[in-house]
């Protein structure tokens, strides 16, 4: 096999061996690229010798860490200094930021290449990847499909063997439905797990960055070197990260694993219950007992999440404003003449549209009625996680209602775009670690995806619960065979 | 028709901190432009805020010292509008849980006090600086991110002059916390205000305007003093008033409308996600307590007390707490508090304000003195000597007893000197000593002056007098 | 209807976005369809909660009051779409 297709800790252990050298991983990722990018369109920003230049440079003895010449993927709105962060938007044209995002320092601490910023929707703002100023990226399973979003260049050069792993960043579902999608691990930290400092915000309250791999060791890995307190993130938390990798190879016989029947209405196609249904049966094989449950107010989440999320959105994208950095708008009359032609011209239409609904949800007058109800009833949403918690280690459910949808098949209809969050959402709003793996595939062998919810703090359990159902798969070893990609 | 005139006013202060409120730039006043700046006070994407410790501290002070109550828990909110200023184009503030509110502060008008209620006191950062030019304005973010400390007033202030003492009061107990510079030149304090009239059987409050742009205290009272006016003469009219946001023009002395057309402010606040509230415990609370100065009105209070010192001189004094400090220094050195104030208030205060320098720059030891006013007391000196040597202590910056010595300027206590000399003026001005002698008492003034001319105010004048007037009654 | 055409320009105008008339009544339509589904929040009977704006259970964080160094005036410009003398530069703005 290519060394591109390999893992982070398959690779770490070539490494180790040195039968292989940092470099090599780095040419065949890149000759990788060269043969399919084009027909993917994973990546936003990528410069090869660059890669190649920073492989070279990684010192042998004075850098060894953990994650030593292994190169990683980042998704577009992560800063990394001196470097295009865009955030896929036409309004951070140019963009290179003076620092450096905590993850990113903690990467390069332990000896991470960086390889350059994969592709997202605009500002994180899509499920779909299609709202991108680069153009959206295509599902490796396949080319007429999207790869889910918004993290979809991450999951998709994973998925594909572009990328080892990649960082994704979450604050709806940007990490576990485009993992989902394009059959691959991808985690959600608990909120305040992960620094958020460099990660350009979508929706303060709600985002999360995380990884996405080819499997849960390395998913685990890489939660590792990534967790942990910063004093730079007044919303990170102190709370101590244990060592994941060893802690997850423990079997799961007894632990408690809730099934709320809120995920299993109607509009989630057959073979993913069919699928999910499989996959609860397996877990019950490796010793965990599976209860129906119920998370009574998830039919609110989609109406919560799209006043908070669009409200925090429309304050934190405020700054793009052509005065400091990226776009700014020429022949202007006056400082409004240059917000509003600018904001025309940087932003895209799912942009606009979400920053005017949150900007809506926040004004004066309707304040009361949107936006502060749906903080109200988040509380609700939070409460029933907490309560199902006190009876349950972990809820299992679809990650997402569908399989890969259809390029352009719901962009114009943004409500029914929304809808297909239905799943993911709740576990920003409570704050939650989900981690979704490959648990089967359609019969048009698109993959499908399994979450796994976990009490605060505990992304141990769900990685242990999903590298158990691993261990006892072939799902994830499966590898997308498209023709025109190959 | 009789009105009455209704003011409240918005303070804005920078807190002294050694960096800024959510990033640890550096809050120095002066260095070159945008060489203060993060990510974090330039609103970077992707950057967030932490909040200084300081800040709070600092805050909780000036609220305990105003005499609000502190909120047990507070929130930042988000200030939401478009400016180029504003770097995230939000203001990080807060809202609807402030610091503290429902405060107090004593001002003294004439005879009478008043006080003037304080509606909140909240932190916020402060915006950059704009600089315009011709054709464009330039941002400089040094001063973007300073702790601000947002006061408001009840609208409790019924004149200019009210409000002109209220921020002299202010001013006095943030001097005291020293919390601030408390500079309008450099804007490390602001203040906005707010007045309406109405007529004084009235219980609603008339149509406002809003004042910006003044640069100093009597800044604020020339342009209420303006704005009263011109607030008058449109009611007297019969017009009506337009409730808008005048500027003060300095220059001309005037208030006008600011050209920009302003909208309708809709601010969009909302509960900082970026920041955590902040619970007020006991402990932090009685931390600052501990370290909080004597302020004012106690200080006053005390003085009254422990030195006998009338409200009106002990007012005076502790208006200025480096006067107060002068004072207290001055207190233990020389044991005659009454005296010292009284050359505090009198002779030293003239001076500082003919040659504008405050308590703190004068070249004026506390020993020199009280070393002065003991030689008056010791008769070495009369007073008349001391006033001029005063003067020359500051400019010389020396001792006063060597002073005293070079210059010959002791009392002249050889009796059969002071006698010729008395002889001499009565025997030069026969004309008052006779008015004297035909009972004008007020003439004796006359001739202890110049006696004292004589001796170049070395002599005692009340022993001048007494020998004038045994002379003039042995030549009867 | 939740929203008109008047409403999405206001907001519109104080989001600082320029709209078209054809953006415009696109918007509306679609920010209609949205909020009449977000409409379902109103069948819950929410008086006694508090709202949550903050996840994490989490207060008092801060920090010491210690000056940090500062980006240097190179990188804070770099990225500026106008500049002169390392100040940024926008059109004039009329305050007086």
């Amino acid at each position: 096999m290519e060394l591109n297709a390999l893992t982070a800790h398959e690779l770490i252990d070539l490494l180790s061996k040195k039968d292989i050298s940092p470099i090599d991983i780095c040419n065949s990722i890149i000759s990788k690229i060269e043969k399919q990018e084009k027909s993917l369109n994973a990546l936003a920003h990528f410069d090869k010798e660059k890669a190649l230049e920073r492989c070279k440079n990684l010192k042998e003895s004075v850098n060894k860490g953990g994650l030593w010449g292994i190169p990683i993927f980042i998704k577009d709105n992560i800063s990394v200094k001196d470097e295009l962060t865009t955030c896929s938007s036409k309004i951070l044209k140019g963009f290179k930021p003076p620092y450096n995002a905590t993850v990113i320092e903690k990467l390069i601490d332990i000896g991470a290449v960086l390889m350059g910023k994969t592709n997202m929707d605009e500002f994180a703002f899509g499920s779909s990847t299609e709202t991108s100023c680069y153009g959206p990226t295509r599902n490796p399973w396949d080319l007429e499909r999207i790869p889910g979003g918004s993290s979809g260049g991450s999951a998709a050069a994973v998925s594909a063997d572009e990328a080892i792993f990649a960082l994704g960043s979450d604050t709806g579902g940007s990490i576990r439905q485009p993992a989902s999608l394009s059959g691959v691990v991808g985690l959600k930290p608990t909120y305040g797990r992960v620094s958020r400092y460099g990660l350009i915000a979508f929706a303060s309250s709600l985002d999360q960055i995380g990884p996405i791999t080819k499997d849960v060791e390395d998913a685990a890995i890489l939660l590792k070197a990534i967790s942990g307190h910063d004093e730079m993130d007044s919303t990170s938390a102190d709370m101590p990260v244990s060592d994941y990798v060893s802690n997850v190879k423990k079997g799961i016989k007894g632990l408690k694993i809730g099934i709320p029947k809120e995920y299993f209405i109607e509009g989630v196609d057959k073979e993913v219950k069919d699928s999910i249904k499989l996959a609860i049966e397996e877990l019950e094989k490796l010793g965990a007992v599976c209860e129906d449950t119920s998370l009574p107010h998830t039919e609110y989440a989609v109406s919560v999440y799209y006043l908070v999320a669009t409200a925090e959105a429309s304050s934190n994208l405020a700054r793009f404003d052509g005065v400091q950095y990226g776009l700014r708008a020429e022949n202007i009359t006056s400082i409004i003449d240059m917000y509003k032609k600018t904001r025309k011209e940087g932003f895209g239409d799912e942009a606009k549209r979400r920053i005017i609904l949150g900007t809506f949800a926040l004004s004066s007058g309707y304040y009361d009625a949107y936006y502060s109800k749906a903080l109200k009833v988040r509380t609700l949403i939070k409460m029933d996680f907490d309560s199902a918690f006190e009876k349950f280690d972990a809820i299992v459910t679809p990650t997402s209602p569908t399989a890969a949808f259809k390029i352009g098949e719901k962009i114009s209809d943004p409500l029914t775009m929304y809808l297909s969050d239905i799943f993911t959402i709740s576990a920003n709003l409570a704050g939650i670690p989900g981690i979704s793996i490959p648990c089967g595939f359609t019969k048009n062998n698109l993959p499908i995806g399994l979450q796994i919810l976990g009490k605060p703090f505990d992304e141990e359990t769900i990685l242990k619960i999903a590298w158990n159902y691993e261990q006892n798969t072939e799902w994830h070893k499966r590898k997308p065979m498209n023709s025109h990609i190959i | 028709m009789n009105y009455e005139i209704v003011i409240g006013l918005e303070v804005h202060l920078q807190l002294n901190t050694k960096s800024k409120v959510f990033c640890g730039c550096s809050t120095d006043f002066g260095s070159a432009p945008n060489t203060q700046a993060c990510p974090v006070c330039l609103g970077f994407p992707g950057s967030l805020p932490v909040l200084n410790r300081r800040a709070l501290e600092l805050g909780a002070k000036v609220s305990i010292a105003l005499n609000c109550q502190i909120a047990e828990k507070i929130r930042f909110d988000r200030k939401n509008y478009f400016y180029p200023d504003l770097p995230k184009d939000y203001q990080i503030s807060q809202f609807d849980q402030p610091l503290a509110q429902h405060g107090i502060l004593n001002i003294i008008t004439g005879e009478a006090e008043k006080n003037i209620r304080i509606r909140r006191v909240h932190l916020e950062e402060d915006t950059g600086k704009l600089f315009h030019q011709k054709d464009s304005s330039l941002i400089d973010f040094n001063r973007c991110g300073i702790p601000l400390l947002e006061i408001v007033s009840e609208p409790d202030i019924n004149s200019p002059e009210e409000a002109y003492l209220y921020l002299t009061a202010l001013k006095s107990i943030l001097e005291y916390l020293d919390v601030s510079d408390c500079n309008m030149e450099e804007a490390s304090l602001r203040c906005d205000a707010n007045i309406s009239l109405r007529k004084k059987t009235d219980k609603g409050l008339g149509t406002k305007t809003e004042i910006k742009n003044m640069n100093s205290f009597k800044g604020v009272k020339a342009a209420l003093e303006y704005e009263t006016k011109r607030q008058m003469d449109l009611l007297k009219d019969g017009k009506r008033i337009i409730q808008e946001t005048l500027l003060y023009n300095t220059e001309k002395g005037v208030t006008e409308p600011m050209r920009s057309k302003e909208e309708a402010h809709d601010y969009r606040y909302f509960p900082e996600p970026d920041l955590a509230p902040f619970n007020f415990e006991k402990s932090f609370l009685k931390a600052i307590e501990k370290d909080m100065p004597e302020l004012p009105e106690p200080k006053k209070n005390r003085f009254i007390k422990d030195y006998q010192l009338s409200g009106y001189d002990a007012g005076i004094i502790v208006s200025d707490k480096n006067t107060a400090d002068y004072f207290e220094k001055c207190v233990a050195l020389y044991s005659n508090p009454k005296t010292i104030a009284n050359w505090l208030i009198g002779d030293i205060s003239r001076y500082m304000k003919d040659n504008n320098v405050s308590i703190k720059n004068l070249n004026l030891k506390e020993s020199y003195l009280s070393g002065l006013l003991r030689m008056i007391d010791n008769g070495v000196i009369t007073g008349k000597v001391a006033k001029t040597l005063l003067i020359e202590i500051i400019q010389t910056g020396k001792d006063p007893e060597k002073l005293v010595k070079e210059k010959g300027l002791e009392q002249i206590s050889d009796a059969n000197l002071l006698e010729a000399a008395a002889s001499q003026v009565i025997a030069e001005n026969s004309k008052s000593a006779e008015d004297f002698k035909n009972g004008k008492d007020n003439a004796i003034m006359f001739l202890v002056g110049k006696v004292m001319q004589k001796t170049k105010g070395r002599a005692n004048p009340n022993k001048i007098n007494e020998m004038l007037r045994e002379k003039l009654k042995g030549v009867k | 209807m939740a929203i008109n055409r008047d409403t999405v320009k206001y907001t519109a105008n104080l989001a600082r976005i320029e709209l078209s008339d054809k953006e415009l009544e696109h918007f509306t339509g679609q920010l209609d369809r949205i909020l009449a589904y977000v409409d379902k929040l109103n069948t819950l009977n929410v008086a006694n909660l508090e709202p949550t704006s903050h996840v994490l259970d989490m207060k008092n964080v801060y920090r010491d009051d210690v000056v940090k160094k500062s980006l240097p005036v190179a990188d804070v410009i770099k990225n500026a779409p106008s500049k002169e003398n390392n100040l940024f530069k926008v059109p004039k703005i009329i305050e007086t």
